[in-house]
């Protein structure tokens, strides 16, 4: 195991400083709250000449991801970053990336989406992006967030996956707030991601190749799309063999999701992100007390780790899925997966939905307290009230509303 | 530079595209990339060049090509030629390579005017050319802001109360221009000898360069199809379409008729404007003529040739 630099850092300080030590050679920049300070630090990395990379400013987040696609489809490693309205602008290319096969990796900063406007975290951006055919992967902390960055490189470049990815984490409780780190190494990380070999770059004239031919009636597309579901499903095992790799250089453990005392407990929270923090610590208080509980915290949210999934909350009595997103018309997206993957199961748990933290509403312990509470109940009585609810919810007139 | 020279290079752009038959496009494509002898990585915007050239698992291009989006040709050629300098700069290639996107006037003019426009800012060492058949002709003959005003288009009918297209074409060359890039250049694939020397002038500018070229559409201005170069010769003759270079700021004339041709002698040939020889748009057919004239005069003026 390597050596290791303890700092006091913020997310997006941790998330440019393994992007400095990633070194990519084309990274496109445009800023947007609250990922701004991510493409700022590597900003000032390359001003100084610390990186190899070519920094392309672009005008829009648009332009962002078409960059990237015509970088990465020329043969480099390319990265960028963005939040909410700029991954909502990028969407249409988020596809183009996926299908094309090209490994680009991206942070993004989780921020709620107009409108009404607001700058606060939520996940409406990355669950928008669900089904883009991109990896997703979510950071509790400034740790992780720096941790799945170096990862995130190894994943996509695997030649069974050749996918994009996405690492997420909480716009300002994560990305602003300071927290510890411990970084390991530039020459660790240097040899973890190792040289990137494109496979059939533009830049190799001697062997011309065609990006994103039309492929009509009569032509392959649906055999494309079929190739790109059968690489996330390889990606699956990847993100694991990465992720002992992983442990070997930094001493820490990844997986689809961190189980936080569910061995034994009879009830249990699953959520994405920051929340889990929050959560672990009321589970703490309630285990003190004697209750059991615990907690979920997916890290991999695509591909979907289903049958991992449902194996490890088979035993409980009740689940409570957290969502900081909305499917309007529907209900919180996780919430929908996570029932659908406990439905094949002979005994359930009861499931129950709650959406949260919109446009950054705090969640609190007093929230975490409120869903144990529900969920012990429906454990006691197996009967369940409501399966969808609200957190942290002001008590407006609703009637008056529109 | 002589036509036999030119017939001696190697097609890049193939045989056995489905572009129709008299189709401007491939004849632009063809004589810019003749203007060149290093490789080049070619980008394309979503169109009629795009899905004709390429369609799964064939293709007409000879270099390596890449297609993203409609309106994004500019950043995805910009994105190319950033992982060139980046692999270049670490010792990772050493070759010379030239890096050129093609949009139609859809995804130049319009719903591409951003992308083009940041890749120009930024300084990236492309081509970006515009094959302009005045219209959306991949989705069948709707507007574009490069239809010229009075031409009938799907989505700028004929009817009882609007004579065909209301509004003026936007200048983009002059657009263009005011970037400040190194090399601006409008032509036409019927002066041949005119548009290689300018593609070659795009290549060989250090930034980005921009050529756009009128590229007339059989389907889309109703005209046979061995009369494409013939219309595309008398769009210049008429000055409707004027031949012109801006390089380094400095404004050019490249070709001045002996005789300016009337305008109508340019509509007479396109059934796109056949209802604007009716007795109640002759007005038209006069304010049409008054704005050619009023925007030769002043390129004139700032080609210093009046």
């Amino acid at each position: 195991m390597s050596k290791k630099r303890i700092v006091a850092t913020t997310g997006n300080g941790a998330v440019a400083e393994a992007m400095r030590q990633i070194n990519p050679d084309v990274l496109s920049i445009y800023p947007i709250t609250p990922q701004t300070a991510i493409v700022e630090g590597f900003s000032k990395f390359a001003a100084n000449g610390l990186v190899d990379t070519e920094c392309v400013t672009v005008e829009s987040e648009h332009s962002s991801m078409s960059n990237c696609i015509g970088a990465s489809a020329a043969g480099a490693r390319v990265m960028t970053a963005t939040s909410s309205q700029g991954l909502a602008l990028m969407h249409e290319m988020l596809y183009i990336a996926s299908g094309m096969r090209l490994p680009i990796a991206m942070f993004n900063v989780n921020r709620a989406l107009s409108a009404p406007i607001n700058i606060h975290c939520d996940h409406s951006d990355s669950m928008g992006a669900r089904d883009t055919s991109w990896i997703q992967i979510y950071s509790e902390d400034a740790q992780e967030a720096y941790d799945n960055t170096i990862q995130a490189i190894r994943i996509a470049e695997d030649r069974r996956v050749l996918l994009p990815i996405m690492v997420n984490m909480d716009g300002f409780i994560i990305s602003h707030g300071i927290q510890k780190a411990e970084f390991i190494e530039d020459k660790e990380v240097k040899n973890f991601v190792g040289e990137y070999k494109p496979l059939m770059p533009l830049l190799d004239i001697d062997n011309p190749v065609t990006y994103g031919p039309f492929d009509g009636l009569g032509g392959f597309f649906m055999e494309h799309k079929k190739n790109q579901a059968d690489a996330m499903e390889r990606a699956k095992s990847v993100i694991l063999e990465v992720a002992d790799e992983f442990a070997k250089v930094s001493g820490k453990k990844y997986g689809f999701f961190e189980e936080y005392m569910l061995d034994d407990a009879e009830v249990a929270i699953i959520t994405l992100n920051s929340s889990a923090g929050t959560t672990k610590h009321m589970v703490n208080e309630l285990r003190a007390k004697g209750l059991p509980v615990g907690l979920l915290k997916l890290r991999v949210f695509r591909p979907f780790p289903t049958e991992e999934l449902a194996n490890a909350l088979k035993h409980l009595k009740a689940v409570a899925v957290l969502d900081r997103a909305l499917s309007f018309g529907s209900v919180g997206p996780l919430f929908s997966e996570v029932k659908a993957t406990l439905f094949d199961l002979e005994v359930r748990p009861k499931v129950i939905n709650f959406i949260y933290g919109l446009g950054g509403r705090e969640y609190t312990l007093h929230d975490a307290k409120r869903v144990f509470d529900v969920l012990m109940d429906i454990a006691k009585t197996g009967k369940v009230e409501k399966n969808f609810d609200y957190l942290g919810l002001k008590e407006v007139e609703v009637l008056t509303w529109r | 530079m002589e036509i036999k020279d030119l017939t001696e290079k190697k097609e890049r752009l193939t045989s056995g595209h489905r572009l129709c038959a008299g189709c401007g496009a491939p004849i632009v494509v063809r004589q810019i990339l003749m203007g060149t002898d290093e490789p080049v990585v070619v980008a394309c915007a979503t169109g009629c060049l795009e899905v004709s050239t390429t369609i799964y698992p064939s293709t007409a291009w000879d270099v390596p090509y890449i297609h993203s989006a409609f309106e994004n040709a500019g950043a995805t050629i910009g994105g190319v030629e950033a992982a060139y300098r980046s692999l270049k700069r670490q010792g990772k290639l050493d070759k010379e390579i030239k890096f050129i996107a093609f949009g139609g006037d859809g995804g130049t003019y319009d719903i591409g005017f951003q992308s083009l426009s940041g890749v120009l800012e930024r300084g990236h060492n492309i081509v970006y050319v515009c094959y302009d058949n005045g219209a959306y002709m991949n989705t069948g003959i709707q507007r574009s802001s490069a239809t010229p005003r009075g031409a009938w288009t799907t989505t700028s009918e004929v009817g009882k109360v609007q004579p065909g297209k209301k509004q003026n074409r936007k200048n983009l060359t002059a657009c263009v221009a005011a970037h400040d890039v190194p090399y601006v250049a409008q032509a036409s694939p019927a002066f041949w000898k005119d548009l290689v020397r300018k593609s070659t002038k795009a290549f060989e500018a250090d930034g980005p360069a921009f050529l756009n070229v009128i590229a007339p559409c059989p389907r889309g201005w109703r005209h046979p199809s061995d009369q494409t170069l013939r219309i595309a010769k008398l769009a210049v003759e008429t000055c409707f379409w004027p031949l012109y270079e801006v390089e380094n700021g400095e404004w050019k004339l490249t070709y001045k008729p002996k005789e300016k041709k009337p305008l109508v002698e340019w509509f007479k040939t396109q059934g796109r404007f056949k209802h604007l020889f009716k007795p109640e748009n002759e007005h038209l057919l006069e304010e049409l003529q008054e704005k050619v004239d009023k925007d030769w005069e002043k390129l004139l003026k700032l080609c210093g040739e009046a």
